[in-house]
């Protein structure tokens, strides 16, 4: 296994890279709370990259603002190369608090992104159908929402982000509401369907283990307002046995190492 | 043991009040009360009179026309005066005035503005009903969850998909509430409008009844008017429960 690359210094890029996602001079305030300031980020095109930082660090913000959902006050996001202000079909975004609609069942939830869209409803259900049992809920197609558990609705939240076969998923600390047994099997899904896919993740979390352990690259906010503090490209072979994983020295080494750098932040 | 699903206390005290109502009855001691049974003889006589028969017509209309009315004008307002901080701004002052003043008070207007006849009566089940379904929806609008609408956003909804979508069902328990209550309002409006004007409907039968002391079937017109208003509200509860066990993630 190889060693950890790290880069400190707020706007230093690696090597260059193909850039899916780039933002440009992102600033952010919230009346007189500034959230976000000068970001400068490129994501790279088929890699999991998650936004890691204490809470109120702007994580949601940034990544809402990528997703087009809300605006900042200046800079520019591009996707693909082209700058976007809204929504799009390229960007899917993945819900804290899963955002379903109680009222439909899992096949019409997952298929919901294709019926906005409006695709056909045999078409977007037979597309529906095969994400739900990608993401593991074969079988629940016709269950409502509060017949399933947390984690088994994060996971119709997330066939749903796949249905729409968008390149870019955006995913906001989607395991927050979901039980540790469930997180660990999600994580490891998450990880499956990174290699199967082909699409490329942005993840926001709060928990050092959890990014190092998915992650092929790690930004650390600042405290509010939040500015790139590190990047880090945790190299970890994930092919191996995932309890392995977290056994490994130099996974633990990573979980140290980002701990030291955002232990001054902690009171 | 259920009975038409209630339990059977409440049909046990309920046949009580009966008996006791009875025994009042035949004392004699009011010529307001007349015998239960009476009442009950009156009520099965009175339902196969033509004037009776036309005046459920001509109340029944009168209130289903008043409820569509104030349904399609209230639903719309309340998701205006969810959504949109003018409108609510503007608004919100005078339904809250409007939902909690003595309407009853209005009617005498109304007989002006619309004559007398059921044009007065369709405004009264309006006016009575209306603004505790603006209110609920309002407050059901308020409440749906602000990911749901991102979600919808991020998926690329139009406008229109948003409210048809989303925003109608998320708000759809809230919605049936205030339905439910405007239809027990509007029964009141119905009642009123009627009794005030008078010449139409069951305000006209009720006007005769009283005016000749034929209380056995003023009684019986009252039971029949309670019943039916408690049968309307059964009936959207039952609705409103099934709706409820969709939205139960909320
Ligand atoms: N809509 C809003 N209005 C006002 N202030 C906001 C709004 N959204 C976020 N903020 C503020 O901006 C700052 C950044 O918020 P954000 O939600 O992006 O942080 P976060 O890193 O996602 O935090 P957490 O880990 O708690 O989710 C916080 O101080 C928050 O209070
Ligand atoms: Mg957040």
């Amino acid at each position: 296994m190889r060693n950890a690359t790290l880069r400190k210094g707020p706007t230093l890029m690696p090597e260059p890279v193909d850039a899916i996602v780039e933002v440009r001079g992102v600033s952010k305030s919230y009346g007189n709370v500034e959230a976000l300031r000068g970001i400068d980020l490129d994501f790279p095109r088929g890699k999991l990259t998650s936004l890691l930082g204490p809470s109120g660090c702007g994580k949601t913000t940034l990544l809402k603002i990528i997703a087009g959902l809300v605006n900042a006050d200046a800079g520019t996001i591009s996707v693909n190369g082209r700058t976007v202000s809204k929504p799009g079909p390229e960007r899917a975004f993945v819900f804290q608090d899963f955002a379903l609609l109680p009222w439909a069942t899992v096949l019409r939830n997952v298929a919901f992104g294709l019926e906005l869209r409006g695709k056909a409803a045999a078409e977007r259900e037979k597309i529906a159908r095969h994400y739900i049992g990608e993401v593991g809920l074969a079988g629940f197609e016709d269950k409502y929402p509060h017949e399933l558990s947390g984690g088994m609705r994060q996971r119709v939240g997330l066939a749903r982000a796949l249905s729409v076969d968008a390149d870019v998923l955006l995913l906001d600390e989607p395991f927050s509401a979901v039980d540790e047994q469930n997180r660990r099997k999600f994580q490891e899904d998450l990880i499956r369907l990174r290699t199967t896919q082909n699409k490329t993740f942005i993840f926001v979390t709060h928990s050092i283990e959890e990014a190092v352990y998915i992650s092929d690259r790690i930004v650390l906010l600042s405290p509010r307002p939040g500015r790139i503090s590190q990047i880090i490209e945790p190299e970890i072979d994930r092919s191996v046995d995932p309890d392995r994983i977290h056994r490994d020295k130099h996974y633990l080494d990573t979980v140290e190492e980002i701990w030291q750098g955002l232990k001054q932040y902690v009171d | 043991m259920t009975i038409f699903g209630y339990r059977i206390p409440m049909m046990a005290s309920l046949l009580v009040w009966c008996v006791a109502w009875e025994i009042v009855g035949r004392l004699d001691l009011m010529i307001m009360v007349p015998p239960f049974s009476e009442v009950l003889r009156a009520a099965v006589d009175l339902v196969q009179t033509p004037s009776w028969q036309s005046a459920t017509v001509t109340t029944l209309r009168a209130f289903a026309i008043g409820m569509a009315l104030s349904i399609v004008v209230g639903v719309p307002l309340g998701i205006l005066m969810g959504r949109i901080k003018l409108a609510d701004e503007l608004l919100g002052m005078w339904v809250s005035i409007f939902s909690s003043a003595p309407l009853s008070a209005l009617v005498p207007v109304l007989m002006i503005l619309f004559g007398f006849g059921e044009k007065t009566i369709i405004a009264a089940v309006f006016l009575f009903a209306i603004w505790i379904i603006v209110l609920d929806t309002r407050a059901g609008v308020r409440h749906i969850s602000p990911s749901l609408i991102e979600m919808a956003k991020s998926y690329g909804a139009t406008k229109r998909a948003l409210y048809v979508k989303i925003i109608l069902w998320a708000a759809l328990p809230e919605i049936l509430a205030g339905i439910r209550l405007g239809l027990i309002r509007g029964v009141k409006g119905v009642v009123i409008g009627q009794l005030l004007v008078a010449i139409v409907g069951y305000g006209a039968l009720f006007e005769t009844f009283s005016r000749n002391f034929r209380m056995a079937e003023f009684w019986a017109l009252t039971i029949i008017l309670f019943a039916f208003a408690l049968l309307i509200s059964e009936l959207i509860e039952r609705l409103e429960a099934k709706v409820e066990f969709y939205a139960g993630a909320r």
